[in-house]
């Protein structure tokens, strides 16, 4: 099934002419509502009527998370405060979130390519789904919740933290889909097999995403569960989930490239590489009213696959992520910076101690402790003070990131030390 | 009266401790008296050492986090409920004792090493008791 046949199987001739119109409205409307785009193209000497065409996007000037932070958090709205209507917001480098803003056409958008997304995978209106996804300012839970809405499943919000109560309405709500990330699914998976329960739900269909995950985690979660499982992307700064999904084919994730105009360059030269190579994914959102962005450096490195899918499908293809050209993690679904970590131990402690973040992915379950040297100047002869410094960091680290980690305090110099540079961190999960 | 004691940070792991006392060894530093505390993941040895300014210098030479502090000894009387005696005392006075632990002495009974909320308090209380 197809959601949006028109759009998402249109040729790419009539595609390009659509995105085209769309760019030139675009960048005409930031240029005149948005002060801070509107300095950046006067800055090069750029003026609204240069970009004729798809093809001129490269004139544009390129958006960071740097200018997000410089524009936290409405500095980059395109549309009046009062025609909003939500915001959402992750993690950003610093103490700062970076936020999201919509309006209610965005929120539409965004509800048609969740649609898109969830049809992909094979979802109807006479499906059960249950949307594992935190709600809140985290898009992962809204945005899987109106996409099915305006699909016309029926929707349990479950949201994130309670396994027990998913696992008995899963079997007594005969849920038929389900939207989380991968790492939690194969964590129901095994309770549900510990439990002796698996012959007992109805699941069909998974739609996975806000973490990167492998073909291997696809198949367990596919063998143990008896169902087909499906990858969504998305990022809170272009919309949230739905920005892509795979369907039957599995061959990269379809970019819903009406709304989304990618591009794939070399992080250090930032020219376009050629068709088919690997670079950073960047994005320029052709639709968006309330915070739309030019040429978005996702840092995601991939490369895009054009040509008409077996599916039927025109949508450029996302192939599978190799990695970040910077430092974020991403742990339980969460994006986070190591900078993020520094902050917070910064708080505690005045400045910043040695540390290194450790991350694991144990029994499916990702791990994330943060070990820190001791220092004179914070340390004491009572445990109570140790341990309560501990605690502090650990809450400051929860309240920075939005996750817990294991706090650890270690002796110094036992921290690995690399060509002069302190390496910060080690990511020990084997995903890309 | 007062003491100096130098704690030092270990992590819980085979050797450290014993790397920790070698070092002291080097250094000719004689151990008067020590205990060590453990949590699951860090352990907090106090000792009372004949030099403690060169004991501590040693250790941060090797990179070991190490503090001194003032506590108190206090002597024990080999008497049964003595010691009761002389915590009553001190909480009596209102005071938390934080930590303590005891070392010999070479004459008759033992000394008793006390961290307490209030050392000043609490070493003026103990004055008031027989022995000390």
């Amino acid at each position: 099934m197809i959601w949006n046949e028109a759009k998402e199987c249109m040729s790419r001739d009539e595609l390009k002419s659509l995105q085209s119109k769309r760019l030139v409205k675009l960048v005409d409307r930031v240029y005149h509502n948005v002060e801070y785009y509107r300095k950046k193209m006067q800055a090069i000497g750029l003026e609204p009527s240069d970009i004729k065409g798809v093809e001129d996007i490269v004139k544009l000037p390129f958006t960071t998370y740097e200018d997000l932070n410089a524009a936290y958090p409405y500095g980059l709205c395109a549309a009046p405060l009062s025609q909003i209507v939500r915001v959402q917001a992750s993690s950003g480098t610093t103490g700062k979130s970076k936020v999201a803003t919509y309006t209610r056409r965005d929120i539409e958008i965004w509800s048609e390519c969740v649609a898109r997304a969830l049809t992909m995978a094979g979802v109807t209106r006479d499906d059960i789904i249950q949307v594992g996804y935190g709600y809140g300012l985290f898009t992962g839970g809204l945005g899987a919740h109106y996409g099915a809405e305006n699909l016309g499943a029926m929707v349990i919000p479950m949201s994130t933290g309670n396994t027990k109560k998913l696992i008995t309405m899963m079997i007594d709500c005969q849920v038929t889909a389900i939207a989380c990330t991968p790492s939690y699914l194969l964590h129901v998976a095994e309770a549900l097999e510990e439990q002796g329960l698996v012959d007992q739900i109805k699941l069909k269909i998974a739609i996975c995403g806000a973490e990167p995950w492998t073909d291997n985690m696809r198949k367990q979660i596919e063998e143990r569960l008896h169902i087909k499982a499906y990858d969504i992307y998305g990022l809170t700064e272009i919309m949230g989930p739905g920005v892509a999904c795979d369907c039957d084919h599995h061959k990269g994730l379809h970019i819903y490239e009406d709304h989304f105009l990618p591009e794939i360059i070399d992080p250090e030269t930032l020219k376009p590489v050629g068709d088919g190579e690997s670079g950073e994914l960047v994005i320029t959102t052709l639709t968006k009213e309330g915070m739309p962005l030019l040429r978005y450096r996702t840092r995601d490195l991939t490369s895009l696959e054009t040509g008409t899918c077996e599916c039927g499908r025109t949508m450029a293809r996302i192939q599978r992520f190799k990695g970040r050209s910077d430092d974020m993690l991403v742990i339980r679904g969460v994006n986070v910076f190591p900078s993020q970590v520094e902050h917070a131990l910064l708080s505690v402690a005045g400045t910043t101690p040695n540390y290194f973040i450790t991350v694991d992915r144990v029994d499916n379950n990702d791990t994330f402790e943060v070990a820190i040297e001791v220092e004179e100047r914070f340390f004491s002869d009572e445990i109570r003070a140790l341990e309560s410094l501990r605690d502090k960091v650990a809450s400051a680290i929860h309240q920075a990131v939005g996750i817990k980690a294991k706090v650890k305090l270690v002796e110094p110099n036992t921290l690995e030390h690399s060509q002069g540079k302190t390496k910060h961190v080690n990511d020990k999960r084997k995903l890309v | 009266m007062y003491i100096k004691q130098l704690s030092v940070f270990l992590e819980n792991k085979p050797g450290t401790l014993e790397e920790a006392l070698k070092i002291l060894k080097e250094s000719e530093v004689n151990i008067v008296a020590l205990s060590l505390a453990d949590t699951s993941e860090f352990g907090l040895l106090r000792i009372v050492v004949d030099k403690p300014e060169e004991a501590k210098q040693a250790l941060r030479d090797k990179g070991y986090t190490s503090i001194l502090n003032e506590v108190l000894m206090v002597h024990l009387k080999d008497q049964v409920g003595y010691l009761q005696k002389l915590i009553e005392t001190v909480s009596g006075a209102g005071i938390n004792v934080e930590y303590m632990y005891a070392a010999p002495t070479l004459s008759e009974g033992a000394d008793l090493i006390l961290k307490t909320s209030d050392l000043k308090g609490a070493e003026e209380a103990i004055r008031k008791v027989d022995g000390n």
